[in-house]
């Protein structure tokens, strides 16, 4: 893959806009430390955070417990103003709940009702961090927003284009999420964090005494309390009026013999195994789900893996968009190992993706992001 | 950076004289207002002139004054004081010598502050029926739908004096006569009108008024109900006898005496200000009307407090230009803080028939007692540019623009 004589030679950045950055700060400790790292390379900053979602909307979904730390709750909102006082630069919150519905919530439950696995934090980044709020921070002065985001932009000076590549800590690399940036969103951006470990994060967090520096890491989606999904979606359907009537369903095998019934095929993702409601001989997994029938479809570990796959939403980053096949190692989900494949593309939104190798559950609703070593050449939704 | 604050209906800063009238009662003359000796004397003989400084400024008697901790309270005193008053909990049925049990009534308008209707929604929650009644274009509501709105078992109308958003000024002495009329207890909250124009509760023909010491220059943390000779009225805190029994807790004597001197002050200087505010409230208004295209004054047909403009930009989030204006030094306001601090479309604006967008376009500017015509001039400088960068980047403007043509 990636050697290090690759980040090495990284062009720095270009020091010529030395204008007021705005940082989207959830409260959390990357970035919290965003902050603390330009106002070290003595930039002027301004802290925006979001207001995305009212946790009140759906009481059902509070427990009695103590409340976890999530990035829409109050609790972040505090924190991220704490550390803008501590640090002594402007901070304000807004409101961005009805894009957030809109954009994200509503399409993440549609998507999950419609027998698909979406992630939520990519639409997030490409039509609220990255648009309406980019937006907002160039209308109050700002011509770049800042975000705590492990993964690095370059210009690339012989093609002109804004290329988006892989964090330093391989670990933490979150360019898999980013990859619906265009061209403008890149080159308005900037991921102080991508040349960091996240333990020299911390490390930069204690030594500028940051309220957050000790805060743990939020690992579930923002506005799913305890990442209960199902639950979630059971709640804001309700609210927002969708039915969920004929949620009960027949679980089938690939020939079609039903070998069981499922509650709704929003409580399934492709390549589960657990919660499938009956015994079997031996593991079953889900293979599909097909809303139109309402099934599940399961079957063994080697059904599971498919080597071919298309994609829609196509949005070409670091390259062009290409006028033939293109090798790369393509990325299925968060934690996929890249493989080797080959992106076909059909037409200037639409793409085939062929694995050199049969890949495990590929998941409809999730991101195929095709890199070449630690560029992301592009990426797109898998159908 | 200097800093220009057009903000004065969010809160005001404490008048030095007002400071300097505390300053004994925190330490020196520290006495408990219900105590016996000397100290306590001490404490009860500022707290009672306070009470006159008050009742003067509104044409009460000082008997009438209650101090409370603020607007909200006398709010949420007032309603549920007249509710509970009338009413046999748990049962909540009014009083009457009807056999069924009859909920209680009360009238109020879709434009007051939340501490008005949370506590009438609260009310409803407990078995009130509560007339919420439109307003027009301008904010007003129209004493006809107050007579109409009255049923047998209404027992209070509450209606605020002058909003707090729009400035624009309730005409009462019609609705205080029908009121009057029904004997139906009539309150309003004045914590926006009281030190900017003049008040007489009889010439208004209310029953119970809010203030609040810091929209006039007195500290946070006080503030003041009136309750007219007669009113029965329960009371919300219970504890000591302290005011009465009215309102149990010890005196706030340090805030009571803020309270009392900057009234007494607002007295004297009410007219001199409101000439002072108007004149730059109104070229503030004009040069923004001149200077930008597609800027339109909410309410602004009605009678106004003489300090506070609400103006809509077209095409522009109002949040991202308070935030612009703010990094430019100038302090306006938009919307309703929710509890994280960001900002919520407001009921007044969409309540006068603006759509959610118009409203999130709207910004108010509250000018105060100590605001200069170098201030105006200043926010008449900056407020043109960041408005034009906002609509640069809007991607509704142009198009809205295109279409005015």
């Amino acid at each position: 893959m990636n050697t290090t004589t690759e980040f090495d030679t990284l062009p720095t950045r270009e020091e010529t806009q030395r204008g007021l950055v705005a940082i989207a700060m959830s409260g959390g400790v990357d970035s919290s430390t965003v902050a603390a790292v330009l106002q070290e390379q003595g930039r002027p900053i301004v802290g925006l955070t979001m207001q995305l979602w009212n946790q009140r909307r759906l009481p059902e979904l509070q427990g009695d417990g103590p409340k976890q730390h999530r990035c829409c709750s109050l609790d972040d909102v505090y924190d991220a103003r704490r550390v803008a006082q501590h640090l002594n630069f402007p901070h304000y919150v807004v409101n961005f709940e009805e894009q957030f519905e809109q954009r994200v919530v509503r399409p993440f439950v549609d998507q999950y009702l419609a027998g698909r696995t979406p992630i939520a934090c990519t639409n997030c980044n490409t039509d609220i961090k990255f648009e309406p709020l980019l937006r907002m921070a160039r209308q109050i002065g700002a011509e770049r927003l800042a975000t705590g985001h492990y993964a690095r932009i370059r210009k690339n000076e012989q093609s002109a284009r804004w290329e988006l590549l892989r964090a330093r800590d391989e670990s933490k690399d979150q360019s898999y999420f980013l990859w619906g940036l265009s061209q403008e969103q890149l080159s308005r951006s900037d991921f102080p964090l991508g040349e960091l470990t996240k333990e020299e994060v911390r490390a930069l967090a204690r030594r500028t005494n940051l309220p957050v520096a000790e805060k743990p890491e939020s690992m579930e989606l923002c506005f799913v309390p305890n990442g209960n999904y199902v639950q979630f979606i059971q709640a804001y359907s309700k609210d927002a009026g969708i039915s969920l009537s004929q949620s009960e369903g027949e679980i089938v095998t690939e020939d079609g013999t039903v070998v069981g019934r499922h509650n709704g095929i929003h409580n399934f993702t492709v390549g589960q195994r657990k919660g499938l409601g009956f015994a079997a001989g031996k593991p079953l997994y889900v293979l599909s789900i097909d809303p139109d029938n309402n099934r599940v479809v399961v079957g063994d570990d080697d059904s599971l893996r498919t080597t071919s796959f298309e994609v829609n939403g196509v949005n070409w980053v670091s390259i062009e968009q290409p006028a033939g096949p293109v090798r790369a190692t393509v990325k299925i989900r968060h934690k996929h190992e890249p493989a080797d494949a080959t992106v076909h593309p059909i037409d200037s939104t639409t793409a085939r993706i062929a694995f050199d190798d049969p890949q495990r559950a590929i998941t409809p609703g999730q991101g195929a992001v095709f890199y070449d070593g630690n560029r992301v050449l592009g990426g797109a939704w898998i159908r | 950076m200097s800093r220009v604050y057009l903000d004065y209906n969010a809160t005001t800063p404490v008048e030095p004289e007002v400071l300097d009238a505390m300053l004994p009662y925190f330490s020196a003359d520290f006495g408990n207002a219900s105590s016996i000796h000397t100290a306590g004397q001490r404490a009860r003989a500022a707290v009672e002139t306070a009470r006159d400084q008050v009742a003067t400024l509104i044409g009460a008697r000082p008997q009438e004054i209650v101090f409370t901790s603020g607007g909200t309270e006398s709010d949420n005193h007032a309603i549920f004081g007249v509710i509970g008053s009338l009413v046999e909990p748990p049962l909540l049925a009014v009083r009457s010598s009807s056999p069924v049990p009859t909920l209680p009534h009360v009238i109020t308008t879709t434009i007051e502050h939340e501490a008005v209707l949370n506590a009438c929604q609260a009310a409803e929650k407990q078995g009130v029926r509560v007339t919420y009644l439109p307003v027009d274009r301008e904010g007003l509501a129209d004493p006809e739908s107050v007579r109409r709105a009255i049923r047998p078992e209404t027992v209070l109308i509450t209606i605020m004096h002058a909003n707090n958003e729009l400035g624009t000024i309730q005409s009462f002495e019609e609705i205080g006569r029908i009121a009057k009329e029904h004997k139906i207890y009539f309150h309003t909250d004045a914590v926006q009108s009281a030190g900017k124009i003049p008040i007489d509760v009889n010439a208004l023909n209310v029953d119970l008024l809010s203030l609040s010491g810091h929209k006039l220059y007195a500290p946070k943390g006080v503030g003041a109900l009136y309750v007219r000779s007669g009113t029965r009225l329960r009371q919300l805190l219970y504890g000591g006898h302290h005011q009465r029994g009215f309102r149990p807790g010890t005196e706030n004597v340090a805030g009571i005496v803020g309270l009392g001197k900057a009234a007494e002050i607002a007295r004297a200087s009410l007219a001199g200000d409101a000439k002072h505010v108007s004149t730059l409230r109104d070229k503030l208004e004009h040069g923004l009307l001149e200077r930008i295209p597609q800027v339109r004054v909410n309410g602004g047909h009605a009678p106004r407090t003489p300090n506070t403009t609400n103006i809509m930009f077209t095409g522009i989030e109002g949040e991202a230009l308070v935030i612009a204006l703010d990094l430019k030094g100038l302090a306006c306001s938009v919307g309703a803080a929710c509890s994280s601090g960001a900002v919520e479309p407001s009921h007044v604006l969409t309540a006068i028939g603006l759509s959610q967008d118009e409203a999130k376009s709207s910004l108010r500017f509250s000018l105060g007692r100590h605001t200069t015509e170098f201030e105006i001039d200043f926010a008449l400088e900056v407020i043109p540019g960041a408005v034009a960068q906002l609509r640069a980047l809007s991607p509704t403007y142009r198009t809205e623009a295109a279409a005015h043509q």
